[in-house]
């Protein structure tokens, strides 16, 4: 009776500390303080409810060092390279990835998936938009940033976000034009609409990284690249000539100054009504239906990004990891799996922020218009439209940035502009040990 | 023992100095000879020797920085010290508002750059800003301020004159009006008239603080960085990339701290014969000890 008894008295015991586990992952880092480091965008200030209701969930205390997005990265990595770090958590722009792998200051994440007791059964990675997971998570893969059977994951996306063209549907619908398709389709709306006064496609221009951007984006779909396969520059390719030639023509067709267009001016002259297009990011859709700063809601029409030889969108935006000297490694896993969530991913739509899952997208495609439009062209974002390299700064602000401002600013031939950035860009690639795998010793 | 003691009473400031100056600008020297980047340790940085150095040598942009910046510190200095000057002159006597105005003139000085950099972006805007307002309201066409080669070093020029003219105007009129009253009534017995009085009694006399004025704003102009960063980012091109901002970008946009640092050491021998020059103008500290 005794031996029956206690082993009742066990037998419940054993099921309640079990239960006990299984209906509170949390609770072994109860009372535990995660430091996150992300920019001080929207996205990430809506998150800021997301982050409340984790730590009432969760019994973890979060605090959020929130900072201008251009000194995010000077600060991340200062903390990083510490012995120890004050960051459990950083939110980094996916071109910082391959840097912030290459110096070793990331934790991998394969090792908090072996983790039965961390993983969350229902979290479903496959539901998260490839495009995204990929860019901003992925490293080592083909290339070093792209997809690839030797890659690994270090972060998730958040914020991530692709590129869709905005169009004023007045205005389209005034001057008769039908929402271009392609390049062609588009290049020509552009002059109908300048020569009737009204400036066309916004753009940004500024010299260095914001009009190397705006290339880019339409070197893509023209079916260009920077290297080929072999590290060689191919910026003076046929495609990329053509892509420059569309990026003059948008500054001459376009609002005025565009040569002076960061990202917020570039957005600001189509929710201002002085643009007619948009061709960046997909997120100037919530902005268009913020009262605070749009005059054109409603008036607001969203397509696929354009096609030329091929079709191609950007790949941009933030993904989410944990610092190789993070103090909290276990907490901050769990952070990023709840903020990635299914049920967050929903709340963020619901506090006005960027879905980066497919199932999210779907769900709410009756309620904003841009969603079936982002879902149609994911398949299409292109995670190598930019290479992710840790010489791309140099490339992107110092030759890049300048060959295309001397192309928009004068009437110069942009074949020898280009010929000459391809062989600074070789010379950068020579420098930075690109060429020592001669094909001889392959 | 007394020997020593003014030696040390300016301990602490030479200390202090060296702590300063002198150590950061040998750490820029000994970085320049590494090529190390943020986020890794420095032990692995390689040592790359006057490699830097060499590259620099070669660098059109390097050279083209320094031009830019010698053409935007002669139009400012230039223009600087004349309006400086001569608003000065204007307002030393006590004439009616002179007060309000001089209190309203300085107040440029009191803005910090940034602030300085983001009021003239916004006004030089071609979309937005009041300077094309104005020009569309008088009938001329507006203009892309920030974004044409010219016009965007004739804003960099305009900002920093709009910004710097009062430092040059406080030092003046604080020189003309501790001038003394005797020397000038001498010349005004003697027949000096207005012009007379400037040219051979006041500004020979003032001297020492015109040559203070020019050394001090040389040197600003080597150090300007804030104001065009926000308000060109040294763009379109490279039109308005002074040297110092041209290192920066190396530094923390490319993360080529070596070279960044050798092209510092650059800009400080420029700094140090330009300032030797003027020293040897005339050395403001044996004239002030003179005097």
């Amino acid at each position: 009776m005794f031996w029956k008894k206690s082993c009742q008295v066990l037998l419940v015991a054993l099921f309640v500390a079990g239960g006990g586990a299984v209906a509170n992952p949390y609770k072994k880092y109860d009372g535990t303080t995660l430091v996150v480091s992300w920019p001080a965008l929207a996205h990430f200030r809506a998150a800021e409810d997301l982050v409340a209701d984790f730590t009432r969930e969760t019994g973890i205390a979060v605090e959020i060092d929130a900072l201008q997005y251009l000194k995010l990265r000077d600060r991340q990595i200062l903390e990083m390279s510490r012995p120890e770090g004050e960051y459990d958590v950083v939110a980094w722009v996916v071109m910082w990835k391959g840097e912030y792998v290459s110096k070793g200051l990331l934790t991998p994440l394969s090792q908090f998936y072996t983790s039965g007791a961390l993983v969350d059964p229902r979290y479903d990675i496959n539901d998260i938009a490839n495009a995204y997971l990929q860019n901003g998570g992925v490293v080592g893969g083909h290339k070093g940033y792209l997809p690839g059977r030797s890659g690994a994951l270090y972060g998730l996306p958040f914020g991530a976000e692709t590129s869709i063209l905005a169009y004023r549907k007045d205005l389209l619908e005034q001057h008769q034009i039908a929402v271009p398709k392609t390049y062609d389709e588009l290049s020509a709306a552009m002059s109908k609409l300048a020569a009737a006064g009204v400036p066309a496609l916004t753009s940004r221009g500024k010299t260095g990284h914001q009009i190397t951007a705006a290339w880019l984006f339409h070197l893509a779909p023209y079916g260009g690249r920077i290297f080929d396969d072999q590290w060689q520059p191919v910026v003076n390719s046929p495609e990329a000539v053509q892509a420059a030639e569309f990026l003059r023509h948008t500054v001459r067709t376009g609002p005025k100054g565009i040569e002076t267009f960061g990202f917020g001016e570039a957005s600001a002259a189509f929710l201002q009504g002085d643009a007619a297009f948009y061709l960046d990011t997909a997120k100037i859709a919530a902005m268009s239906r913020n009262k605070k700063l749009s005059k054109v809601d409603g008036r607001v029409g969203f397509a696929l990004h354009p096609t030329a030889q091929r079709c191609g969108s950007e790949t941009g935006g933030f993904a989410m990891g944990i610092p190789a000297n993070a103090t909290n490694k276990e907490a901050a896993f769990l952070f990023i799996q709840y903020m990635t969530s299914k049920a967050a991913d929903q709340r963020m739509v619901e506090l006005g922020g960027d879905p980066i899952r497919l199932s999210t997208l779907q769900n709410n495609a009756a309620d904003f218009p841009e969603y079936p439009v982002i879902a149609a062209q994911l398949p299409c974002a292109d995670p190598d439209w930019r290479p992710l390299i840790p010489e791309w700064n140099e490339i992107n602000i110092d030759v890049l940035g300048q060959a295309l401002t001397r192309i928009v600013t004068t009437d110069e031939p942009i074949q020898p502009i280009l010929d000459k950035a391809n062989e600074q860009l070789r010379a950068i690639m020579a420098r930075a040990g690109y060429y020592t795998w001669a094909d001889d010793r392959q | 023992m007394q020997r020593l003691t003014p030696y040390f009473f300016i301990l602490p400031a030479v200390v202090m100095m060296a702590a300063g100056l002198v150590f950061p600008v040998f750490q820029a020297l000994y970085l320049s000879f590494y090529d190390w980047k943020i986020g890794t340790a420095f032990s692995d940085a390689p040592f790359v020797g006057l490699a830097h150095f060499l590259r620099m040598l070669g660098d059109e942009n390097v050279w083209a920085s320094l031009a830019v910046t010698f053409r935007f510190g002669f139009w400012t200095i230039s223009i600087e010290m004349f309006l400086g000057v001569a608003l000065a002159l204007l307002l030393e006597k006590p004439i009616r508002g002179a007060s309000v105005f001089r209190t309203l003139f300085i107040l440029p000085l009191m803005i910090s750059p940034v602030v300085v950099g983001l009021i003239w972006r916004y006004l030089f805007d071609a979309r937005i800003g009041w300077i094309n307002y104005y020009l569309l309201q008088f009938g001329f066409e507006p203009q892309v301020w920030l974004g044409e080669a010219d016009l965007a070093f004739f804003a960099i020029v305009l900002t920093d004159i709009w910004q710097w003219t009062p430092f040059i105007f406080i030092i003046v009129i604080a020189g003309l009006q501790a001038l003394p009253s005797e020397v000038l009534e001498a010349s005004r017995i003697d027949g000096a008239n207005w012009w007379q009085q400037i040219l051979f009694v006041k500004l020979p006399m003032i001297r020492t603080l015109l040559l203070i004025a020019l050394l001090m704003r040389l040197i600003d102009i080597f150090r300007a960085l804030e104001v065009m960063y926000i308000l060109t980012g040294g763009g379109p091109g490279r039109a308005t990339e002074l040297l110092s901002l041209h290192i920066y970008n190396r530094a923390f946009e490319t993360q080529q701290l070596g070279y960044a640092s050798a092209i510092s050491v650059l800009l400080i021998l420029v700094v140090f014969v330009l300032s030797l020059g003027i020293l040897l103008m005339g050395n403001p500290i044996q004239e002030e000890a003179k005097n």
